[in-house]
């Protein structure tokens, strides 16, 4: 039997404003526990809510990014339950009408395929507290410091049909709300995190399976195994005749499974209502277009741009633009080389992104900035040393924060390109190999890269390639 | 000096014919000896008032004395104050002291008030008879086997007894009109958003209003004037000037038109009440006031549109109080489950229970449309019926309570029956009206009062009428015989 | 329409409100006598009216600058709570 995966995705992501949704407590991260939680954050008796303009203001920013209706009047309801993370025993959030509604996200898939993601609508909600149960043998520790802080949840349409899908959708989610600097994405600290929504149907079913919702994922790589689990869970408990549960379950990354949440499991009854204390938050056209006016450039918009303007691959301007940061790096490393710009394209995607992952470093951290990266480039570009040893040159910059030029002059690392020298080392190189010679001249043309090596060898890689070719070839037939 | 309104102890502490340590002290010693009869107050907070009223004395020798420097005043126990014991009522905040100011208690400290306590109040404001107080019920001044209404009766028998010249109060759908009807004192209920939430306990949040209860619409205006007006805390108070309301006091009623609510003067009201009442109209007539009959056909079902909303809010607002951050916490919970069912089970008492789980059924699932949703379009009902009426004439008046003061115990059975002691009183509410009682006679020796409703932001208006009234007659001037 | 002592006992829980079985019975009649008491909203007639959840109609919502006022009050609000160990508020265990 043939099944069809369908997966969902709501997206939480933490709104990068300094003080909360409701209160002017910070959201900072890693503040001692309740520190940073007042009066309003911890629904003492009597306290009213009063909303953020700059949560607003980047709910906004996102609905615009994906092409979404902005709502002119949206309200604020309640949601009650009762929880230890949740002081007033209900979250504000937004329910009838939420402040985006009807967008799309275009995806592109590792074999280059492309895909139109849905987004159903993405509401303001307040982020609820942490529960802490390390060292507190049969009690938890409740720290009520991120209860507040702001949050878009991002409902997507069931339109994904893999764990691949799903991934490639919640990066390009992360990528825009970093571009918008609405959210610093940091996915370890829980500022962008995610719910699945997975369920399984027999292929050319018009019908949804019954779903199971998993809570709270945290990273992209758990992502695409919690679903992969899910759905041949699902799949098996199907084939083996029984019935997928409607529930909430959780991903266990060290067991690398999903189970069952028991606390969740009771059917939740959130009595949602208009927030009595909240009124209607309406925004107006100008509002509106004054926000789209100072949009930046979207990451789609600027891949199309790193294509056309610098001649590179779809696939390259993509990974470019991964980030704006990273866009940015590359796009003052060709200013400052003037030119070049695929030169510039392969190392900042090659090396220099190599350097960064076996690091951890973000690009804004990079030990090689944009202008010391085009210093090296030039030496390239300019033949003073080649691709071979310039990636040695590179590590010593990475290590010692020093310029190419530098660790080229200290080093001698100067690129050969003088015949004399070049034909000396030859000479020397086929006296000393005669019967490699014999047997090239007699036709084994294979044994020419032979001879490169060790003319290479013997001049500790500095000779000028192309020279070499050109010399070698001279010299060897005689 | 007990007998004395605000507006007499302002100029006597003014003129220095007593200091306000004086003053204080002599307050504070009748809420002490009236205390065991009454219960009107939850906590009597002696030393700070002492303190508060020596700080008072050197403002006013230095004479640099905001308007209610060294004035005795009692704040109902929902409002917070910070270091304060803050109960609401309900044994679930027995032990809850304030870590903060609510802006009505702030404001009227800024303004000078001296504070002399915390006055009883139904638990979470829910009730019509101030009988559902953890701390006991308050008695009726002019009978102690009588109620004195609710929520606020502390404040209002505090009042009616010269313990205070003044008191705060809270109205969601009448607790604070419907007491000073009981007590004979004058109540107003300003408009919805008129006065900031912020730090009064809520109950339920689209109709909670804080107003004040005194003898007089005079000193009922010179309270109004420093609580009121916006605050960035509260996202619903409303930034709207606040008028000279003491200003406007004396303004003549010529011209004046008054809407008599054919609703009001139904089968349910006391025929001797409604007597009363028509003398009443008959005095504001005098003064020039013509006198029109209004109808506002959805007014009857404000009781069932109420005790949908009201439950339905305050059901989410208690969800807060769950034995962890504040309040009543059980003993050795077994799991969480227990801690919350048993902090809430034992933390509140009946009628607030009964209210949560009307509120948590009429919200749930499968209910919401016909009763949540239901009630609120038939508030929109009675809202557009008030600004109807409110085209054709100025002020709609009628009965505060059906009845006068009702005995202790005597509806504590049904439910029902106490909901509708609140007939009258609850439309302003739904709508956000702002309203006044006033004193207009006695029955078989019992207050009775005369209600003012206007639109909204119109208290300067009903101030002038209830004031004007006051000129001429004493119905409000009338003590029980045991506090003169 | 009535509710049962099962119904009650739904509520209750929703609500979280520990109830003991004498006092199921006593809710339940004082609730149905309630949601007779409102099952008089049924009569009116409110085809197109839209449910007013604010009694002041127009008004909106107010933004707040995005600026933190607030600092560390852990030490004072904490005094009301029952039991707080290393900042934290305690709770018996929560099972995920």
């Amino acid at each position: 039997m043939a099944w069809e995966t369908v997966i969902g995705l709501e997206i939480h992501a933490q709104l990068a404003t300094r003080s909360k949704i409701f209160s002017g407590s910070a959201t900072a991260f890693g503040a001692a526990p309740n520190a940073q939680a007042n009066l309003v954050d911890l629904g003492y008796p009597g306290v009213l809510p009063v909303l953020n303009g700059a949560a607003v203001r980047m709910a906004v920013m996102f609905g615009l990014a994906i092409g979404a209706r902005i709502a002119q009047r949206s309200v604020f309801a309640r949601k009650n339950y009762f929880y230890p993370d949740l002081p007033k025993g209900y979250q504000i959030s937004q329910y009838e009408l939420p402040i985006v509604a009807g967008g799309q996200m275009d995806i592109v898939l590792e074999d280059g395929s492309a895909k139109r993601v849905g987004i159903t609508r993405a509401h303001l909600e307040e982020d609820a507290g942490k529960s802490l149960h390390e060292g507190l043998p049969g009690q938890s520790g409740i720290d009520l410091n991120r209860a507040g802080t702001p949050l878009i949840e991002i409902v997507s349409e069931p339109d994904m049909r893999s764990a691949k899908e799903a991934v490639a959708y919640m990066k390009k989610v992360h990528t825009l709300v970093r571009y918008l600097r609405i959210c610093d994405g940091n996915m370890q600290e829980g500022s962008f995190r995610c719910d699945a929504n997975v369920s399984v149907r027999q292929v050319g079913s018009e019908k949804l399976g019954t779903r199971a919702e998993i809570k709270n994922i945290n990273s992209f790589r758990f992502v695409e195994k919690a679903i992969n689990y899910e759905v041949a869970r699902q799949i098996e408990v199907l084939e083996g005749g029984g019935k997928v549960v409607q529930e909430t379950r959780l991903y266990d990354p060290d067991r690398a499974e999903t189970r069952s949440m028991r606390s969740k499991e009771e059917a939740n009854d959130y009595r949602y209502f208009p927030d009595p204390d909240l009124l209607p938050v309406e925004i107006d056209n100008a509002y509106i277009e004054g926000i789209r006016a100072q949009l930046p450039e979207l990451p789609d918009q600027k891949a199309q741009r790193f294509a056309t303007q610098y001649g590179l691959s779809h696939y390259d301007a993509l990974v470019l633009t991964a980030s704006s940061e990273l866009a940015d790096y590359f796009e003052q490393v060709v200013q400052k080389l003037g030119g070049e710009p695929k030169l510039a394209a392969n190392w900042v995607s090659g090396d220099l992104s190599g350097f960064l992952n076996r690091d951890g470093l973000e690009i804004t951290h990079s030990r090689v900035d944009a202008a010391a990266l085009a210093g090296l480039l030039a030496r390239v570009r300019d033949n003073t040393i080649s691709g071979k040893i310039a990636k040695d040159v590179f590590e010593a910059m990475w290590q010692d924060q020093q310029s190419a030029d530098a660790i080229i002059a200290a080093r001698g690392l100067q690129q050969i390109t003088d015949d004399g020298p070049i034909e000396q080392a030859i000479a020397a190189v086929m006296a000393a190999n005669p019967a490699q010679l014999a047997d090239y001249r007699s036709g084994k043309d294979k044994l020419f890269g032979f001879f490169v090596g060790q003319v290479m060898k013997a001049t500790q890689g500095k000779a000028n390639p192309a020279r070499l070719n050109e010399l070698l070839k001279k010299l060897l037939s005689g | 000096m007990h007998s004395e309104t605000v507006a007499q102890l302002q100029q006597g502490l003014r003129a220095r014919k007593y200091s306000a340590v004086e003053l204080t002290r002599a307050l504070l010693a009748r809420i002490e000896s009236a205390q065991p009869a009454l219960n009107a107050f939850i906590s009597i907070e002696s030393e700070a008032a002492l303190a508060a009223a020596a700080v008072a004395d050197q403002r006013l020798a230095a004479g640099d004395a905001p308007a209610l420097t060294g004035v005795p005043i009692a704040h109902k126990d929902i409002f917070c104050a910070a270091g304060s014991r803050t109960t609401c009522g309900s044994k679930m905040l027995s032990n809850f002291i304030s870590p903060y100011d609510s802006t009505v208690v702030a404001r009227l400290r800024a303004a000078g008030a001296v504070v002399l306590g915390k006055t009883n109040m139904d638990e979470f404001a829910m009730g019509s008879s101030n009988e559902t107080s953890h701390f006991g019920p308050v008695r009726n001044p002019w009978n102690l086997k009588l109620v004195p209404g609710g929520s606020s009766g502390g404040s209002a028998a505090a009042v009616a007894a010269r313990l205070v010249p003044a008191a705060t109060a809270t109205d969601t759908g009448g607790s604070i009109r419907q007491p000073a009807a009981l007590c004979g004192v004058t109540g107003l209920k300003p408009t919805y958003g008129r006065v900031s939430r912020y730090g009064m306990i809520a109950f339920a949040s689209s109709l909670d209003q804080a107003g004040v209860l005194a003898r007089t619409a005079e000193d009922v205006a010179l309270l109004l004037k420093p609580m009121a007006g916006f605050d960035p805390r509260d996202s619903t108070s409303v930034e709207c000037e606040v008028p000279d309301y003491q200003a406007a006091l004396n303004q003549p009623l010529k011209g004046l038109r008054i809407g008599l609510l054919k609703e009001f003067f139904d089968q349910g009201l006391d025929p001797r009440i409604e007597a009363l009442l028509r003398t009443a109209l008959e005095q504001l007539r005098a003064q020039g006031a013509t006198l029109t009959d209004v109808s506002l056909p959805n007014l009857p079902l404000s009781v069932p549109t109420y005790y949908v909303v009201a439950p339905a809010e305050c059901s989410s607002n208690l969800a807060r109080f769950d034995g962890v951050r504040f309040g009543h916490r059980c003993e050795n919970p077994r799991d969480l489950k227990d801690l919350y069912e048993r902090s809430r089970g034992e933390g509140f008492g009946a009628e607030v229970k009964r209210r949560i789980m009307t509120g948590t059924y009429v919200l749930s699932a499968g209910y919401y449309d016909a009763y949540y949703l239901k009630a609120q379009r038939v508030r929109a009902l009675i809202a557009a019926d008030f600004e109807r009426a409110f085209s054709t004439v100025d002020v709609l008046i009628g009965p505060t309570t059906p009845t006068v003061a009702f005995e202790i115990g005597a509806k504590t059975n049904d439910p029902v029956t106490m909901y509708l002691n609140d007939i009258y009183t609850i439309g302003a509410n739904l709508a956000g009206l702002p309203g006044v009682s006033i004193p207009c006679g006695l029955v078989d020796g019992l207050p009775a009062g005369l209600q003012i409703v206007g639109p909204h932001f119109s208290e300067a208006r009903l101030l002038n009428v209830a004031h004007r009234y006051q000129q001429e007659s004493d119905w409000h001037q009338r003590t029980p015989e045991a506090y003169r | 329409m009535s509710l049962s002592r099962r119904d009650i006992e739904n509520i209750a829980h929703l609500a979280r409100l520990g109830l003991s079985d004498a006092e199921v019975p006593v809710y339940a009649e004082s609730l149905n006598r309630i949601i007779a008491l409102v099952g008089e909203l049924d009569h009116a007639a409110t085809e197109g009216v839209l449910p007013m959840s604010h009694p002041l109609p127009g008004l909106t919502q107010r933004l707040r600058a995005d600026e933190v006022t607030e600092s560390d009050q852990r030490e004072l609000y904490q005094r009301n709570a029952a039991q707080v160990m290393a900042g934290l508020y305690l709770v018996p265990k929560v099972i995920e």
